[in-house]
């Protein structure tokens, strides 16, 4: 199940020839852990840090650009500082389920990462119901959200979870069919499959109308699902204050805003698997080269998460009735209508192939 | 044996929350009561107090002159224009006729002033439906506005720049050409808010047919500037009373009447290109002469009692002096507009969702201040 990354070809074999198998395994399970936490955490500093930019590009603020160069080392410093808060917490609060909240959100958040292929060989684990599994991961992340707004004993802390619930559950349907749209074509549940389907060109081309309907449902559920405006109702700060994390401080809330950021990069980095190719390059140019394939998936990933941060700092925020009317009046109809349009094409095979 | 049963006002779904004093939609420390059933509001509550400074009491201890200054910590967004209230009440009381000079750089102020007041409002109506952009949007042609200020009289916000009489200083040489320059600057700037917000599908599906207020409510629950004329109540002061320079020049009167947040809306976008175009009516012709007439060092109004409105960016305000003859009022109110707009948010809140209370109060253009003096 687990294929050793190319890069690591020799430590996998040093390990394997210095110790029993079990104990070996167990070993690089542990690294190649470790080597994903160092990326999880530089990678949502460095998505909190563009985050911060783009706001403020928009803005007509310069952003944070003092600590490092261009501000590099911005959030750095501010993970720090949050490190060493004291831990407080409310007096009345559900001890036990206060602080595991935290942990539910961005150990799903990490869960869904390992099975993201950067490149060919850049893939923690390849399971063959790799689409599944990241739904439904994504869909655990919401428990955490819930148990911290029910635990913090705050009334709009509740407010913010509930909200979260509704909206999470709603949202995951759009998430699901959009994404299993895409699935007729490849036939296969499997990241690396359905990367392979697109060598002869992208989804998003291959399905064509069908394809694009799939990608635009899929972004504004994406965006929903992550709980980012113009879908945050969980922290609407204009009208809950803080939301569901009102109670936290410190680390425990630097997890949930760390898990934000990587959830965001998660729904960029699915939708470039399941639409954009993955680490193909665009018509083949830098095949020979496969390390590429990291840079092409992350510039892939990173357009599309600016388009989420775009929404963000453009629009309004939908009222939580809106919300649910968009997806169940709209998303799921036209969703469904989707699947049945793309189901003749896969069946008259109006499919583009290169 | 009795058995005792505790009566509550409350059916057992709905709750009750409190909104403030810190609440980053009250903008200032004002206390809501929410009484909520789910997501739907069945009764709010303001509570006031958290921000009184006793400010008509300590009229009361103050000569005329020193008046003027406390009316600026009321609407600090519209401090020019409070003073300009307490002055003209005391001019009429004493019948002095201030200089044209004054009469026009008073109103090209003012109305500066309601643009930077609206301005800031926008900034903040757009934060409190969700899109955090407009915010510095809103700041950045303000900030023109305060720096124009402060070259005037050397103050951004509380400008304490009307005296009885006239005005504090003459204005300095640069003013006309950064008024124009501003006015070009705004003239871009202004499309590009409605590019930004009033044409946004989200924007319009949060606010229209939100925080409905009919036209007899709005009179009886003493609504007045855009909240008022939002409803198609006919209640600007500039155009029924004028006063300074205002009844030289032409300007509608904006006015809606679906009486929503929307229309509130639109009734603020609508009196800026207004003021815009008060101000180009009177920049160029700022006739010559003193900037103000001397009065007593101390002054004492006649016995009598005096009232004197004005339009401010938010509605309605009136100054009301008792004199017994004295250097100090024997009595001084304030008839501030943002009270009797706040009162009439419990009858068009309650039956909205959370997100549509924090709209519509948005919308009603709070400054607690001026609510809790």
């Amino acid at each position: 199940m687990i294929r050793a990354l190319s890069i690591t070809k020799s430590i996998h074999d040093w390990l394997y020839s210095s110790m029993s198998e079990n104990m070996a395994h167990l070993v690089e399970m542990v690294l190649i852990a470790l080597v994903y936490l160092a990326i999880f955490s530089v990678a949502g500093l460095f998505l909190v840090l563009i985050e911060r930019r783009v706001a403020a590009w928009f803005q007509l603020r310069i952003g944070p650009n003092r600590v490092g160069f261009q501000g590099l080392l911005q959030t750095m410093a501010d993970a720090l500082k949050l490190v060493s808060k004291e831990l407080t917490g409310t007096e009345r609060a559900d001890k036990f389920l206060y602080n595991l909240a935290p942990y539910f959100v961005i150990i799903t958040a990490l869960m869904a990462l390992a099975v993201i292929p950067f490149t060919q060989d850049f893939q923690a684990f390849d399971i063959n119901i790799g689409i599944l599994f990241l739904i439904a991961i994504s869909s655990i992340g919401v428990i955490g959200i819930l148990l911290g707004g029910w635990s913090s004993n705050n009334k709009f802390a509740l407010i913010g979870a509930m909200r979260s619930g509704v909206q999470t559950i709603s949202y995951e349907l759009s998430i699901g069919l959009s994404l299993l749209t895409m699935i007729l074509i490849t036939g296969s549940l499997q990241l690396s499959q359905i990367v392979e389907v697109q060598k002869n060109g992208w989804l998003i081309v291959q399905g064509h109308i069908p394809a694009i309907i799939a990608f635009m449902i899929y972004m504004i559920a994406g965006t929903a699902e992550t709980n980012r405006a113009p879908f945050d109702m969980a922290e609407a700060e204009s009208e809950l204050g803080a939301g569901f994390h009102t109670e936290y401080s410190g680390m425990k809330f630097a997890y949930f805003f760390l898990a934000e950021f990587i959830n965001m990069f998660i729904i960029a980095a699915i939708a470039t698997t399941v639409f954009f190719g993955a680490w193909l390059s665009p018509f083949g140019i830098t095949e020979s080269i496969p390390i590429l394939g990291v840079f092409w998936f992350l510039a892939k990933a990173m357009v599309l998460v600016f388009l989420m941060m775009w929404f963000r700092w453009t629009f309004p925020r939908l009222r939580v009735d809106q919300l649910l009317t968009l997806e169940w009046k709209y998303l799921l109809p036209l969703n469904l209508m989707n699947i049945v349009i793309m189901a003749l094409i896969v069946w008259q095979n109006l499919i583009i192939r290169f | 044996m009795e058995t005792k049963t505790v009566e509550t006002n409350f059916k057992s779904e709905e709750y009750f929350i409190n909104m403030g004093p810190q609440h980053p939609a009250t903008h200032g420390v004002l206390r809501l009561l929410l009484t909520i059933d789910g997501e739907i509001i069945k009764k709010v509550e303001p509570d006031l107090g958290y921000i009184h400074r006793s400010i008509e009491k300590m009229c009361e201890r103050d000569s005329y002159q020193q008046i003027v200054h406390l009316t600026d910590r009321m609407d600090y967004l519209s401090s020019n224009i409070n003073n300009e209230a307490v002055c003209l009440a005391v001019e009429n009381a004493l019948q002095l006729e201030v200089p044209e000079r004054v009469k026009v750089i008073r109103t090209i102020i003012g109305e500066l002033t309601r643009i930077s007041s609206h301005c800031l409002w926008w900034g903040v109506m757009g934060m409190d439906v969700g899109a955090l952009t407009t915010y510095f949007y809103g700041f950045r042609d303000r900030e023109l506005i305060n720096d124009i200020f402060e070259e005037t009289c050397g103050a951004r916000l509380t400008m304490n720049y009307n005296v009885p009489g006239g005005l504090m200083f003459d204005i300095h040489p640069n003013f006309i050409k950064r008024v124009k320059d501003f006015i070009v600057h705004f003239k871009t700037k202004l499309p590009e808010y409605d590019r930004l917000l009033t044409g946004n599908v989200i924007f319009h599906k949060r606010t229209k047919g939100v925080g409905i207020l009919s036209k007899e409510d709005a009179i009886s629950f003493g609504a007045s500037g855009p909240v008022g004329r939002a409803s198609g109540y006919s209640c600007d002061v500039r155009k029924h009373h004028p006063y300074s320079a205002l009844d030289k020049v032409t300007f509608n009167e904006a006015l809606k009447t679906e009486g929503d947040t929307f229309a509130r809306y639109l009734v603020r976008i609508q009196e800026m290109w207004e003021s815009l175009s008060i101000i180009e009516q009177l920049i160029d012709n700022i006739p010559e002469g003193e900037y103000r007439v001397a009065t007593n060092a101390v002054i004492k109004l006649p016995k009598g009692e005096y009232y004197q409105r004005v339009e401010t960016a938010r509605g309605e305000l009136g100054v009301y002096i008792i004199s017994t003859g004295t250097k100090n009022p024997y009595r001084l109110k304030f008839r501030s507009p943002g009270f009797s707009n706040l009162s009439l948010l419990n009858h068009i809140a309650v039956g909205g969702k959370i997100g549509d209370l924090v709209a519509t109060m948005a919308t009603l253009d709070l400054v607690i201040p001026d609510i809790d003096r």
